[in-house]
């Protein structure tokens, strides 16, 4: 606390503006000295003795007093909810209480705070400001001054994902209210076709699943399991009638979901044609297989296989090869799942030059590391088991909070994909075989807070932008999502930044029996959610309803993404070389079908006709109307006619 | 020049030579000192040689000596439709001597689907009947198969041969997949030899190409716009990570762009083995000539990994083998006339490719690198001639004037002004890609197998006196690193107690079953090889956990085993 009073008076005032001071909490796994001292406060080393800056002492009582009111004192005051009473409430008997006011709290959008109140109807906030004129007998929210957020967006979730006849252990029900709980309102869930399975029909599947037990919104992404020409029928009806606009193609999973780099250009062409957002599961599919087999071979069959046979140098290399190819079909590209410091580097840099590529680090790559791999615990060692895997690099989740605060990476999701022990072990003796995939829906926003607002990575509107707005505009969802303003959809969060809470399995929201951040302290916390401005979360209390969750259609060419590509496509119109025409000798080629080059074997040359016609813009070639003549198309022998343009022969065989 | 005593002394003792008053210039040092040669190979050096009568000496007073360049990637019989190069063996070996280089590494390009021997055969068949100077021989992998693996073996074991190529390019025809070239670096590391990879995606180029010839380009610039630079630098990353996993040796053949350079650079910070070739063309010239209006000179340039558009190209790829972030030259030299290129003359993607380079390989450096003053001549020496034989085994025979090694020595002036062209090259086709550059510095005279080749400007070249030079296995400079890496990386699982809980059944739809067991097969090898972990010295695992009759099924409720210190095989976290 001493560097308070030696710092400039401009730092002097941090503790107002937010509302506590930066520290640094880094939890239980982190033993940063002194980390643990602060969370009790010490009064007395506090009030005593620091007479000299009497500014200083005033600033260091005022946060004292703020932290006191918040953790001890009143919890009671936290949030005071009112219901309209007497007559006020027989007028409004069949509302339903769908009518809301949010009073004196401080709405934080991505990019500004204020104070004002918000009052909602029918789901949609339709008031904004201060003294704001509604109905009586409304229920209202006091907020203490407390932060009103945008819920958040939890852009990958695979729940209820199915694999080899199981099923992921928390459903939609499930899965949303656990979201619901941590502050989360709207979640997009990937469609995984099996390879053959119609996507459209796979898509019906998940929409029946979701709508009959989803808790909150929901979207869904589709994935690109193999490719073909019905494929692509199907993404379009997908794009136009069903309001999808994100297809994800895998890179790893060989001879499952797998596909080839010119299917991929292929499909990324398709992508950017329909207006989607192109998303990726970057690994090394070949050199994974090669490596399980050769990990395997030396008798290593536990978890910790799973990461040996996946370094971080495959995902890197992935992510390298996905952003050269989404640069050559000028397709936006999204990266699911960023779990390594490289892989991040790597979409930094592709940014820095200017490539349109968007990265998501999860909840376990920003909350947690590898290392549990190698526990001697093996339900827990599987618990941690996920693609592309968790970094044994303890570093990594700091590194990707700070990329994630500076704006290198964009979005968070958390991947949850939940399958319990006994499901797990499937693969007891043998790492392949154990079901992928890690919690995350549910802490994912307290994470975020904890490892990088608490930390002073980012503020409070940095956090909206990376848990809502980023993935809303990217998705094409805003302002309708990720957004507090009048006409937004009333998914809202009122955020304790100072709850600190234990994360465990015995508390969770899950259906699954571990947690992989058990035992993980996180600052920060939702002390009310309102979903489709009904009250989902209050004092502790969750009240979902299965299946109130709608389906929000997304539709294509999203603005923040496209706005760039669109120019970029009009710009990179390829021109030839107008040149004359070739007259010199030309050696015969034995015809042989074997040896011919790779592309054009497949299709003859459209030589000629086309380069005669589209080149053909005398505005932009400095070549005269000699050379190339209409009936060029017309084969002829080249010892026929030598044209010899005026101003000389442009087309000369040899260099003089 | 002069013969010392008696004048009538016959032919043979020319064989005989001493070179007195040059600077020697070794990679790590230069020193002033007389050579004396015989029989093709270096006798003594020193001041003051005691040497037989009748010596022909060289006055090299002025001049330095250098050991003569290997030109690590030559394709001077590389097929293509049916069309073979221009420059053969013949005219492509005596174009190196002039030029100083007296050493060349051929690749081999079997047909795909044709056995390696046989094309190896072939080549060393035409060879030996054409090189003027001494060779060895690269073999490509154009198509896997694991009938391959006996065939490498044999031309690693009988043949001389340590070094394969594998594409990532050329689809449907040369490339391999990721799979293939983790399978392939796998048994090259066994082998001892080293892998090149010609670095592009071929997949993207493929999509590429169809796209620029749908929108009507068919001249050479849709080449250099159907690859572009960011393909190459894809496919270098790739095989670095692909290597690296393999923990084999890497040689990217023809570095020829900024990036791909960088990708290089990097992986060699952290620690790989790799090394990056650049070329003649990349590091002389640039690709700003495929948007000529003459077409002949534009398919001149046509070339994989094509030129950098980016005119500052050369100048940062010296500047990295200067620093010794590359560390080979080669020239790629393949050279089709204008009449073969003009196959493609309404379809780039026909047009055969291949630059010069031979040639004009050691002038460039020089004048790019020596004269500017990135590289002092040591270090000249290093990337023209000694690195490639210390990564290829042929260190010290060839890359450095001691006693002992071949006498393949260049007398180099440094102060000579040549301009490069077609007219005065000593290639077989009508043009050159480096027409009109001057360079300063260049060969006075060339020896190979101790005889003089280039004096006063004339060539005295022999047909199909070049030998072949085998070459053996585990190169000391690539592979010390490499087998220390072997013994340390020795993965070790975590021995763990029987997990005991519940187990979900899987309804066994074959089809959905994970990734790869689902392509092999067999079984998971699982329980059946827990026995390589009984290693008790390294374990603090108590003998009361695995047992010998693990393998043995069984009903998880019939027996938990709670060993003393507690159960290390709990289901629930706590």
């Amino acid at each position: 606390m001493s560097s308070t009073q030696d710092a400039p008076s401009f730092f002097k005032n941090m503790g107002s503006g937010s509302p506590k001071p930066r520290q640094k909490f880094c939890g239980m796994f982190c033993p940063v000295e002194g980390s643990t001292d602060n969370k009790t406060l010490d009064f007395g080393s506090l009030t005593g003795g620091r007479g000299g800056d009497v500014a200083g002492a005033r600033n260091t009582n005022r946060v004292i007093a703020q932290q006191r009111d918040i953790s001890t004192l009143d919890r009671g005051r936290k949030v005071e909810i009112r219901s309209g009473s007497g007559k006020e409430a027989l007028q409004n008997l069949n509302d339903q209480s769908d009518r809301m006011l949010i009073k004196g709290g401080r709405i934080v959008n991505d990019d500004q705070s204020f104070c004002a109140d918000i009052y909602m109807e029918d789901g949609v906030i339709k008031q904004i400001g201060e003294n704001l004129i509604v109905p009586g007998g409304v229920r209202t929210i006091d907020a203490h001054g407390r932060m009103v957020l945008p819920g958040g967006i939890d852009v990958h979730t695979r729940f209820q994902m199915p694999d080899r006849g199981m099923t992921a252990a928390d459903d939609f029900y499930q899965g949303t209210r656990a979201a619901l709980a941590g502050g989360t309102t709207m979640i997009v869930d990937h469609v995984v076709p099996e390879p053959g399975m119609s996507l459209l029909t796979a898509f019906e599947q998940w929409r029946e699943w979701a709508d009959s037990k989803s808790c909150c919104d929901y979207s869904l992404h589709v994935d690109v399991t193999e490719w073909h020409k019905g494929v692509q029928e199907e993404m379009e009806a997908l794009v136009k009638d069903h309001g999808v606009n994100s297809f994800l193609v895998y890179m790893a999973y060989k001879d499952v979901f797998q596909l080839s780099d010119s299917q991929i250009y292929e499909v990324l062409s398709v992508i950017r044609d329909l207006g989607a957002v192109a998303q990726v599961h970057a690994e090394n599919g070949d050199i994974i297989a090669e490596e399980q087999r050769r990990i395997l071979d030396l008798g290593i069959t536990g978890p910790e296989g799973h990461v040996l046979s996946r370094p971080e140098e495959v995902e890197a290399e992935a992510v390298n090869r996905s952003v050269t190819i989404a640069n050559q079909t000028n397709c936006p590209l999204y990266i699911t799942k960023v779990m390594s410091k490289s892989a991040a580097d790597i979409i930094a840099l592709a940014r820095k030059k200017g490539s349109v590529v968007y990265g998501e680090p999860i909840s376990a790559s920003l909350g947690t590391d590898g290392s549990h791999y190698w526990s001697k615990n093996w339900a827990k060692a599987a618990a941690f088991v996920t693609s592309p895997p968790l970094s044994p690099d303890p570093t990594t989740p700091d590194y990707l909070n700070s990329l994630l605060s500076c704006g290198d990476l964009q979005v968070t999701g958390s991947a949850h994909c939940t399958f319990n022990t006994a499901q797990r072990a499937v693969g007891k003796d043998c790492f392949t075989l154990i079901p992928e995939g890690t919690n995350g829906t549910e802490e994912r926003l307290s994470l975020v807070w904890d490892k990088a607002v608490v930390t002073g990575k980012m503020d409070e509107n940095q956090f909206v932008a990376v848990t809502s707005t980023n993935a809303a505009k990217i998705f094409n969802l805003y302002p309708r999502k990720g957004r507090i303003a009048v006409g937004s959809d009333a998914d809202l969060v009122i955020w304790d930044p100072d709850c600190v809470k234990t994360i465990s399995a015995k508390n969770h929201n899950l259906a699954v029996e571990y947690n992989i951040f058990e035992g993980t302290e996180v600052r920060g916390a939702p002390l009310v959610v309102i979903s489709q401005g009904k009250m989902v979360l209050e004092e502790g209390t969750l009240h979902t309803v299965e299946g109130t969750g709608r389906y929000i259609p997304r539709k294509p060419f999203p603005d923040y993404v496209y706005k760039r590509i669109k120019a970029r496509s009009r710009l990179a119109e390829l021109r030839g070389v107008p040149r004359g025409l070739y007259d010199g000798p030309v050696c015969e080629v034995s015809g042989t079908p074997k040896t011919m080059t790779p592309a054009s074997s497949t299709k003859t040359s459209p030589a000629k006709q086309q380069s005669g016609q589209s080149l053909r813009n005398l505005h932009q070639s400095g070549f005269s109307l000699s050379g190339a003549q209409v009936d060029d198309n017309i084969p002829r022998r080249t010892t026929q006619r030598i044209v010899a343009p005026p101003g000389g022969r442009a087309n000369i065989t040899n260099l003089g | 020049m002069s013969y010392q005593g008696k004048k009538n002394i016959p032919r043979i003792t020319s064989d005989r030579l001493i070179i007195k008053g040059g600077k020697i210039v070794n990679d790590d040092q230069s020193f002033y000192a007389d050579i004396y040669i015989e029989d093709g190979i270096i006798k003594q050096i020193g001041e003051n040689l005691i040497v037989p009568g009748g010596v022909k000496t060289i006055d090299a007073y002025g001049h330095l000596v250098i050991p003569g360049g290997i030109d690590v990637n030559t394709c001077l019989h590389m097929s293509y439709l049916g069309m073979t190069p221009a420059d053969g063996f013949y005219h492509g070996t005596k174009a190196a001597l002039a030029g100083g280089t007296t050493m060349i590494i051929d690749h081999v390009l079997p047909e795909p689907g044709t056995s390696l021997l046989v094309a190896y055969d072939q080549w060393r068949e035409l060879a030996d009947s054409k090189s003027c100077c001494d060779y060895s021989l690269h073999v490509d992998i154009t198509r896997w198969h694991e009938s391959l693996t006996e065939e490498l073996e044999a031309l690693i074991k009988d043949k001389g041969v340590n070094s394969f190529l594998v594409f990532m390019a050329y689809k449907d025809k040369y490339q391999c997949t990721d799979s293939q070239m983790y399978e392939i670096f796998g048994i090259i590391r066994d082998l001892g030899a080293i892998a090149q990879v010609h670095a592009e995606n071929g997949d993207i180029i493929e999509e590429e190409q169809k796209r620029l010839l749908e929108s009507g380009i068919t001249g050479p610039e849709g080449h250099v716009l159907s690859r572009p630079e960011e393909v190459e630098t894809e496919a270098v990353y790739r095989a670095i990570t692909i290597a690296k996993q393999a923990n084999c040796p890497l040689y990217v053949t023809k570095v020829m762009s900024k990036g791909a350079a960088d990708i290089i650079a990097q992986a060699k910070r952290k620690g790989m083995v790799v090394y990056g070739e650049p070329i003649s063309a990349s590091l002389g010239t640039d690709g700003s000539h495929y948007w000529s209006k003459n077409w002949a000179k534009a398919a001149a340039f046509v070339t994989s990994p094509p030129l950098s558009q980016d005119t500052t190209t050369p100048d940062y790829l010296n500047s990295l083998l200067s620093c010794g972030d590359l560390q080979v030259t080669g020239s790629a030299h393949c050279t089709f006339s204008t009449a073969q290129k003009a196959v493609g003359k309404d379809n780039f993607t026909l047009i055969p490719e291949g630059t010069n380079g031979i040639e004009e390989r050691m002038s460039i450096i020089w004048d790019r690198s020596v004269t500017t003053g990135k590289m002092d001549e040591n270090e000249f020496v290093a990337v023209t001639s000694t690195n490639a034989a210390k990564i290829f085994n042929l260190y010290p025979r060839k890359g450095r004037i001691a006693v002992g090694s071949d006498a393949d020595l260049v007398i180099w002036n440094p102060k000579e002004t040549k301009i490069i062209s077609a007219k005065t090259h000593n290639l077989a086709i009508e043009y050159n890609i480096f027409e009109g550059m001057e360079c300063l510095g260049a060969p006075v005279v060339v020896m190979s197998q101790g005889k003089i080749i280039l004096e006063d400007g004339k060539l005295h070249v022999t047909e199909g006196s070049g030998r072949f030079i085998p070459r053996k296995t585990f190169p000391d400079f690539v592979y010390k690193r490499i087998k220390a890496r072997n013994r340390m990386a020795d993965i070790r699982g975590v021995p763990r107690g029987l997990y005991d809980g519940p187990v979900h059944d899987v309804t066994t739809a074959t089809k959905a079953v994970a990734s790869t067991p689902s392509c092999r097969g067999s079984s998971c090898p699982g329980k059946a090889q827990m026995a390589p972990l009984r290693n008790l010295h390294q374990s603090g695992f108590t003998l009361s956990g695995n047992q010998m009759d693990d393998h043995i099924p069984r009903r998880t409720t019939q027996r938990i085993v709670a060993p003393p210190g507690g159960r290390s095989n709990i289901t629930s976290l706590s």
